[in-house]
């Protein structure tokens, strides 16, 4: 599918990141890199005037500054639950801002932070999402709202179903871990009265609207910028106290107010994610069919609702049913409960790695329940290739959940025959018959990327011929820039190299969806190939009355117009179109000026790809330990831009998943205090840990919904990883159905294996 | 992360560092040698000393040498320095086999065998080394002059020593292992380079195919590394073979009486507890 004849073939190729060069010379620019004349340093606390020390601000000095805001918009009834941005009579979570303290030198910001002190009268805490809500304030409590999402008569299936199978599963707390902390750095341009927030990272356009909605200014008076983002994992880049207080500050000291968390504050500020109880049943045939799943959730969101609201246990409740048919009934109530902890929000696949482990869980329960093969069960209850596009009454982030197209039996078998599933068995089975713990498990999972209406994307060729793609995207690393460029230069015919891809920045272009939600290569591109044929267009317009030749004749190879098929004949660069279509030029006649063009791309629906991965593992009966022997992942993506760079993305994420099933869990005291505030406690998997990735990445069905038929990799990595995990130990411990709580640390493990001897 | 305030001072003779030591240690004055425990506490503020005496500069203290059938260890020796084994005999491969085991190896090119000893984390390596042969410390000062501690006396608790203040600990010694001695080591952390649940260190003799001078200790389990004569006493005059060694694991599970916090319970403890002393013995016996 190359769009445009003769030039070099960009899409679908591994080449190299563009944006790697300064990032491995050490000439990238993170947030703690930008500095400004006359600087100040915040430390938020929990003062006495030192020294350098230019102001210590409580709640009581922003009183003009609402609570953090939802950044969709106001929602009535969650209002009274959002964060202060400090804090306002009651401290309801360790870590919670309480004090702001300016001063010249961070080092003093933090001695000065150091002599706050607090009249504080301990309270109860509320640390488990389980038990009965308390009071939030006066006349509400705890549980914030309900959350549900069903179709059909649940009652009325389970009531005539052969078989009724229940579990009780929770998912750990942990969450996305940058390697680059936090950083805001607010600056105040008195002279254009025009607030400045550096670092902003993932959604700077959505930013930059939420920040001038909670300091009433308009929106043109407001700019983010987004300098290099060592990592984002949906947890950076979301408003939070901090944001505020450089920005509230900048204005009102008009210097500069520079602000960089720090690990410990990272692990306890930033925000969590994942901790969700489940109680779920499956009402199935006598052959394994599921008829029905009724599932009550105790989410527990943390001390307030941040800038997502309730968006990952809406979307847990609406994607649930995964893969699966599901065909009589459906009902997911979720609690949307506050406890006493760090508050949670979006984390790389949020709601799925959750419900991936959930659903596995129950089809393996039900395979053993009803003495059926799990694979067998999992390919009756699959939808198949003939029942897509699939629609299911239920929702993904305000829209009704359409699997675009695919072939899940298929890809299931491309896994299974990968690793010789029946061989693979067996050999497993002799390796226990000698004593070893050792097992294998597969999950399924379907994903959702490419979250619309609109992007619109910008390019512009300059006079030298270098082409600038103007974007309202964001890089977090994943390889935006690269991507943008390859689709870009294909499009155009140009040279992907000699592209600048400009994201990230508000003052450049109105609009953006920033990077989120595995978004940026379903949407932004689609709307840079818009933009990218129409320069074309443009070009061979021109090109064809200067070189008298019509347009049917000519193509454009990297970068330069030439008659196709006259090798040697005469041509012209980008460049020199660009002039000839500058405002003063008389070739232009009566086009419009520069040769550029804006580009929109729409779309009614998200696309979902899907996958399974599977896990073979080793326990240690004496440690409880368990080392993942091999780790295969299956992906359709539909269409992948570059290849490596989607690997990448699956590697990563898996990485994060292996932690989620195995180490990473922020555990607190009876008191609340966090357990987990460094790297010592808050175990994260090493290179040593993690195993070698197989990856089979397909392209075997291109969604319809968008002309390169891309369907989004940010989050097929970690999405099934606690499942698949679950399900080996399951089985190398020969308990089925054992692993029931996320990760599934060693001294879990020993005390399940031990229970069983 | 950004420490206190403190001052700095940079001896470059044990004479040097042995006067700041007087003159500051009672006002909150510390050594820093590799600072890899020290500086990283100091950044969170949970110690906030006034005064650091850097020895990294006296290269007096940079050396390991055999000295009357002991190796002899100064205060400046790096943990990267056992990578490769310092003696021919078994306690260079002892010491080699343990040393891949302290966290990673940029805090092993910085961090000092002695700094470990006297810092006494319970999970430390060299502390559970040190108690299983029977080390001693030698502490320096300008009041007491020079004092030699051993192993048993040395480790008091959780981050607590014998060391008086203003003491340099300036060098330990282990004993030359005799030709034909039997070493092992083993522990378990949930990942490479972490502190360890638990670890066993194990040596022995044989004697007419019998297991004598047996030394087994353990670290990680309690508030401070030391031997455990119970599972020793199992072993001596015993063949060693796997039955035997799960007799002393198991005594080993019995003696201990293990740290219980939060995020590791005291019986997981001591289920590691006697999975080490099994693996180091077997380590020690292949």
């Amino acid at each position: 599918m190359n769009e445009q004849s003769g030039g070099t073939k960009w899409i679908g190729m591994p080449v190299e990141r563009l944006e790697d060069p300064p990032l491995v010379t050490g000439r990238g620019r993170f947030a703690g890199d930008i500095n400004f004349p006359r600087q100040l340093h915040m430390r938020t606390d929990a003062a006495r005037a030192l020294p350098g020390v230019v102001a210590v601000w409580t709640a009581a000095d922003i009183t003009d500054v609402p609570p953090i805001d939802f950044r969709e918009g106001p929602i009535e009834k969650l209002a009274p639950y959002r964060q202060p941005v400090l804090a306002i009579d009651r401290l309801r979570y360790v870590g919670e801002p309480v004090a702001a303290v300016f001063a010249h030198d961070p080092y003093v910001a933090e001695d000065a932070a150091d002599l706050v002190t607090m009249e504080v009268e301990e309270l109860p805490v509320l640390l488990d999402a389980r038990d009965e809500p308390g009071e939030f304030s006066f006349g509400r409590d705890t549980e914030a709202t309900i959350l549900t999402q069903g179709y059909g008569d649940v009652e009325a299936v389970f009531k005539s179903a052969a078989h009724v199978v229940e579990l009780k599963l929770t998912s750990g707390r942990h969450s996305g871990v940058p390697l680059e902390c936090r950083g805001a750095i607010g600056r105040y341009d008195a002279s254009r009265d025009v607030l400045e927030l550096h670092g902003a990272a993932k959604v700077p356009h959505r930013n930059k609207e939420l920040i001038a909605r909670m300091l009433k200014r308009a929106p043109a008076s407001v700019q983010c910028y987004e300098s290099h983002v060592g990592g984002g994992f949906g947890i950076r880049g979301e408003i939070y106290p901090e944001d505020i207080l450089v920005c509230v500050a900048a204005i009102r000291f008009e210097r500069p107010v520079k602000w960089i968390e720090d690990r410990r504050e990272h692990l306890i500020a930033a925000n969590h994610s994942r901790n969700q109880h489940h109680h779920i049943k499956a009402a199935c045939t006598d052959e394994g069919e599921i008829l029905a799943i009724d599932d009550v959730i105790h989410h527990d969101n943390g001390a307030y609702v941040r800038t997502h609201a309730t968006r990952v246990a809406m979307m847990t409740c609406g994607v649930l049913p995964g893969p699966y048919r599901v065909p009589g009934a459906y009902r997911a109530i979720c609690h949307f409960r506050l406890t006493n902890k760090t508050p949670a929000a979006t984390y790389r696949a949020p709601g799925r790695f959750e419900t991936t482990f959930v659903r596995e869980r129950l089809v393996d329960a039900i395979a053993h329940q009803l003495r059926l093969d799990p694979i067998h069960v999992r390919r009756l209850n699959a939808v198949r290739v003939d029942e897509m596009p699939f629609k299911r009454p239920l929702e993904a982030l305000g829209e009704e959940i359409h699997f675009d197209s695919g072939d899940y039996h298929a890809l299931l078998d491309i896994t299974l025959n990968h690793v010789d599933w029946q061989n693979l068995n067996k050999e497993l089975a002799a390796r226990r018959e000698q004593g070893e713990m050792v097992g294998v498990g597969l999950a399924m999972f379907v994903e959702k990327a490419g979250l619309g209406p609109a992007d619109g994307v910008r390019i512009q060729v300059d006079t030298s011929g270098e082409i600038e793609v103007i974007t309202g995207g964001a890089s977090i690393g994943q390889g935006f820039e690269t991507v943008m460029a390859q689709v870009a230069a294909e499009c155009i015919g140009a040279d992907m190299t000699k592209m600048r891809v400009t994201h990230g920045n508000t003052e450049r272009i109105e609009h953006g969806i920033g990077a989120h939600a595995s978004r940026a290569t379903v949407m932004t591109a689609s709307a840079t190939r818009v933009a990218a044929l129409k320069v074309r267009e443009k070009a061979l317009d021109i090109a064809a009355e200067l070189m008298q030749s019509p347009v049917d004749t000519l193509d454009i190879v990297n970068g330069e117009v030439v008659i196709a098929d006259r090798p040697g004949g005469p041509s012209m660069t980008l460049g020199a179109i660009a002039a000839a279509l500058g405002p003063s030029s008389k070739a232009r006649g009566d086009r419009e000026p520069g040769l550029s063009a804006e580009g929109w791309f729409y779309t009614d629906h998200q696309v979902y790809p899907y996958g399974n991965h599977l896990a073979v593992v080793q326990v240690d009966p004496d440690t409880g330990g368990v080392k993942v022997l091999r780790y295969v992942v299956g992906y359709d993506i539909g269409r992948a831009i570059n290849p490596t760079l989607v690997k990448g993305q699956i590697a990563g994420g898996f990485a994060q998943g292996l932690g989620g099933a195995l180490m990473e869990e922020f555990t607190y005291n009876e008191r609340g205090d966090p357990l987990a505030v460094t790297f010592a406690d808050y175990l994260m998997p090493t290179v040593r840990e993690t195993p070698d990735l197989e990856i089979i990445l397909r392209e075997d069905y291109p969604s319809p919904l968008n002309p390169l038929g891309i369907k989004g990799a940010g989050e097929s990595g970690v999405n099934a990883v606690g499942a698949a995990i679950a399900s080996a130990i399951d089985d190398a411990i020969g308990i089925p159905g054992a692993i029931t709580v996320l990760p599934v640390t060693p001294q879990r493990l020993k005390a399940i294996i031990d229970g069983k001897r | 992360m950004k420490p206190a305030q403190f001052q700095y001072h940079a001896p470059t003779t044990i004479a040097e560092t042995l006067d700041l030591l007087a003159r500051y240690a009672q006002d909150d004055g510390r050594v820093l040698a590799g600072g890899q425990s020290l500086v990283p506490t100091m950044a969170f503020r949970l110690a906030r000393p006034k005064h650091l005496v850097d020895i990294n500069g006296v290269s007096e203290l940079n050396r390991v040498r055999v000295e009357n059938g002991r190796l002899c260890i100064g205060a400046g020796v790096r943990h990267s320095a056992f990578e490769k084994p310092v003696e021919d005999g078994p306690l260079g491969g002892l010491l080699a086999s343990v040393v891949r085991h302290i966290a990673h190896r940029p805090i092993r090119v910085r961090g000092t065998f002695c700094g470990s000893i006297a810092h006494a984390d319970p999970a430390s390596e060299w502390c559970a080394v040190a108690a299983a042969l029977d080390a001693e410390m030698v502490a320096e000062s300008k009041i007491s002059g020079t004092r030699v501690i051993p192993a048993r006396e040395f480790f008091e608790g959780i981050m607590t020593t014998a060391l008086h203040e203003g003491e340099l600990l300036r060098e330990v010694r282990l004993p030359i292992l005799p030709k034909g001695t039997h070493a092992g080591f083993a522990e378990y952390s949930r990942r490479a380079g972490d502190y360890a649940i638990a670890m066993a260190v194990a040596t022995y003799r044989l004697k007419n195919g019998m297991m004598s001078d047996m030394h087994i200790a353990v670290g990680g389990a309690e508030a401070a590394p030391r031997r455990l004569p119970e599972a020793e006493r199992t072993l001596i005059g015993r063949p060693p073979n796997f039955g035997i060694f799960q007799a002393a694991g198991h005594a080993a599970r019995q003696a201990v009486d293990p740290i219980d916090d939060p995020s590791i319970g005291a019986d997981y403890r001591r289920g590691i507890v006697r999975a080490m002393v099994i693996r180091a013995l077997e380590s020690a016996a292949s």
